[in-house]
């Protein structure tokens, strides 16, 4: 089952720790906020993906199933 | 080596892995204070902020374990399990290892709830983590208390020293805050920022 | 135009000869009351119309609603059968809630209708209640407007005549451009700020006290009670096949001035605008005549609409078929004639400013996108803007598209883009410092005074 990361832009502060953590998934805006690429999480990245959701300072970050 | 070399041994290791644990909360702190206010430490990673708060947090953990286990294993003085999570409940030293107790199950609820906090709502984490700065300012109540140790010399300083920095970090947290531009403002303060070269004199 | 006049604006789409339901208004007008515009009481109100007709049962609505093609009359255009069948599966003890704020400044029709015809709404919205099971059921109204004691009165009134199944309660908006926002309105109901929030869940999963919550505007709620008692083929004997129906539009005129007229879907722009001359052309015999001003360009579908020029905008009607491809939409109906005596960049670049300042300041994006797309616009529509401010348009629009936790970004880049579009010449015009009214009044409506502390977001 494929998962895509979503973000809750009013939680977001722009820590930017997903990009840092997920740079083949997560680019920052020239505001620092995270534009997140519209595709599933490749198997491979998904232990660094649920990093990315967990560490997130802000909490923003999640995982979710793509319809 | 007879009961009481034994029982000196376990003694000290309680109050050693006390005050390291002590030092290893304030730099928590210290380093949850960084995250919140998106800090670097210099040349390293965001990710690298977050990842020691996170280690110094559970490694800290294991020192308050072995700080607490000590204690109790210790036959001189006679603490209870119980007593170490039931605050004030110990016959030695009622009120300062009551203290102690207070902020290990601050601590547990801070740690337990940050372990989960991707399967939990964001106010619950955050509300529980509030109390991070109820734990600090009692967990060091309870080393300066409950033993002479930190009430002298070297481990006196230490102590005002970690208590200088965390008043600093949370003074320069608040005044951080404080001067945040409000959710309301923000568009307008963006507004004003954004104009750039004055409009030239009239239209044709 | 008078309102007598603008009744008169249906053209019925050829349908069937159908028998129409015993007292079912024949033609138009159908929400607004048919002697005048005075507020329908509710004596003539059950004269008309009768009380509202209960099923008994929850969902027993729903296939009349779907066969006569409701939709959403806020502005989504939402098919309200499915709206409502997505609320019953979502989960136990639903809430349903009527939206009554009416955050977009050109337009009225809410406004009269909750003034004109309240009732209809009321009973729309008892009927939703029982077809999706829901005990708990609220009006979301603008305060200061004198609406929530207005309607607080009238359902005192139907509470006295037994004419409710539901009590109601009202709940106070903020006057906020977002605060009639689906999930503004759940945040607000939850006792909150009128704040957007994140569509994960969705507001008919988990809103309001994290139950079901339907949310439906009170014209839709109004037409919702009509095809209750006159049935879906009454509802569709004027609109079209795929867009059927009538609806209420606020038009703007040229002259300045702005009325509230029902309207079929399908029917064609230039009737429900004077977008030509011919009228100052025909007339003439002393005083200006109400048409001086041609008309440059059309907004359609409001302040997150998009400007049509006028020549494609004659062409067009009243429907998402017709609009949609030329990058437009019916919106909640708004539709403003731009004369041709006004710069249409700088009253963009004046909407735009109102519409970043309207930000929640929840998203990243949001609050730092719009308001440089608004000094840019602002720029624009000065002499000799530089020429990387459209570039830099451009970048940020594309920015902030889809990265809010609402729509307010896509709205705002939605406009801005069609007036880049369609104001083209204009800009050539400023570019070599010239304008085709520098230091005109402004056209386009805007109210008073930005948002400046929390108190005015709760």
């Amino acid at each position: 089952m494929s998962k895509r990361l979503r973000v809750d832009p009013t939680a977001c502060t722009g820590h930017g720790l997903c990009a840092e953590l997920l740079p083949e998934l997560v680019t920052l805006d020239e505001w620092g906020y995270p534009i997140l690429a519209d595709r599933p999480v490749p198997r491979g990245l998904g232990q660094e993906a649920r990093r990315a959701v967990t560490d997130c300072p802000a909490l923003a970050l999640r995982l979710a199933r793509s319809s | 080596m007879n009961g009481i070399t034994g029982s000196t041994a376990l003694w000290y290791a309680s109050r050693a892995t006390g005050v390291v644990s002590l030092l290893m909360l304030t730099a928590v702190v210290l380093l949850g204070v960084l995250v919140n206010r998106q800090g670097r430490l210099p040349g390293l990673p965001r990710f690298v902020v977050t990842g020691l708060h996170r280690s110094v947090s559970l490694l800290s953990v294991a020192f308050v374990a072995v700080h607490v286990g000590t204690a109790i294993a210790d036959p001189y003085v006679s603490i209870r399990l119980a007593a170490a999570v039931i605050p004030f409940t110990s016959a030695y030293e009622t009120f300062w290892l009551g203290l102690g107790a207070v902020s290990l199950d601050l601590i547990a609820a801070l740690i337990v709830t940050s372990l989960a906090r991707a399967h939990i709502s964001r106010r619950v984490w955050r509300g529980v983590h509030w109390l991070a700065y109820a734990a600090w300012p009692v967990a060091l109540a309870h080393s300066v208390g409950s033993s002479t140790d930190m009430q002298r010399g070297v481990l006196l300083w230490l102590a005002v020293g970690c208590t200088l920095a965390v008043a600093g970090a949370v003074t320069w947290r608040a005044a951080r805050a404080a001067r945040e531009v409000p959710r309301v403002k923000r568009a307008a303060v963006t507004l004003a920022q954004a104009a750039r070269r004055p409009r030239e004199a009239g239209l044709r | 135009m008078t309102y007598a006049a603008a009744r008169n604006l249906a053209r019925p789409t050829p349908q069937p000869a159908a028998q129409p339901a015993p007292g079912a208004p024949g033609g138009l007008p159908r929400l607004l009351p048919g002697r005048g515009a005075a507020p329908a009481d509710l004596r003539s109100h059950l004269e008309r119309h009768g009380r509202p007709p209960y099923r008994g049962q929850s969902a027993r609505l729903i296939p009349v609603l779907q066969e006569s093609g409701l939709t959403g009359r806020g502005g989504a255009a939402f098919p309200v059968h499915r709206k409502l069948t997505a609320v019953i599966e979502a989960g136990p003890r639903p809430i349903v809630i009527g939206n009554g704020a009416e955050g977009e400044p050109a337009s009225d029709k809410d406004k009269a209708l909750l003034r004109i015809a309240p009732h209809l709404v009321l009973d729309g919205l008892q009927l939703a209640a029982e077809a999706v099971g829901a005990r708990s059921v609220g009006l979301y109204l603008h305060r200061g407007s004198g609406r929530p004691e207005q309607l607080r009165a009238v359902l005192a009134e139907r509470a006295a005549a037994g004419i409710d199944r539901r009590p109601v309660e009202i709940i106070d908006a903020p006057a906020r451009f977002l605060a009639g926002e689906e999930s503004a309105l759940a945040s607000r109901a939850d006792g909150g700020p009128a704040r957007p929030r994140f569509k994960e869940p969705r507001v008919f999963e988990r809103g309001v006290a994290g139950r079901p919550t339907l949310v439906q505007n009170v014209e839709t709620l109004a037409h919702l009670a009509l095809i209750a008692r006159y049935g879906a083929r009454w509802f569709r004997s004027l609109g079209t096949a795929g867009e059927p129906g009538t609806m209420l539009c606020t038009v703007h005129q040229t002259d300045g001035t702005r009325q509230v007229v029902e309207a079929a879907l399908g029917t064609p722009l230039r009737d429900l605008l004077a977008l030509d001359d011919r009228a100052s052309a025909a007339g003439g015999s002393g005083g200006s005549s109400p048409w001086a001003s041609t008309a440059q360009a059309v907004l359609v579908g409001g302040y997150h609409g998009a400007w049509l020029p006028a020549g494609q905008a004659a062409r067009m009607t009243l429907s998402n078929a017709a609009l949609r491809p030329a990058g437009g939409f019916v919106g909640a109906g708004v539709l403003v004639a731009l004369p041709a005596d006004r710069c249409g960049i700088a009253e963009t670049a004046r909407v735009t400013r109102f519409l970043a300042l309207e930000s929640a300041g929840q998203c990243g994006p949001c609050f730092n996108g719009l308001p440089r797309i608004a000094t840019a616009l602002d720029e624009l529509a000065g002499p000799r803007p530089d020429p990387q401010v459209r570039a830099d348009i451009q970048r940020w629009a594309g920015l902030v598209q889809g990265r809010g936790a609402c729509h307010h970004p896509d709205g705002t880049v939605r406009f801005v883009r069609s007036a880049l579009q369609v104001f083209a010449a204009e800009i050539e015009r400023h570019a070599r410092g010239r304008c085709t009214a520098p230091g005109a009044p402004p056209f386009l409506p805007l109210p008073p005074g930005a948002p400046a502390t929390d108190a005015d977001w709760s």
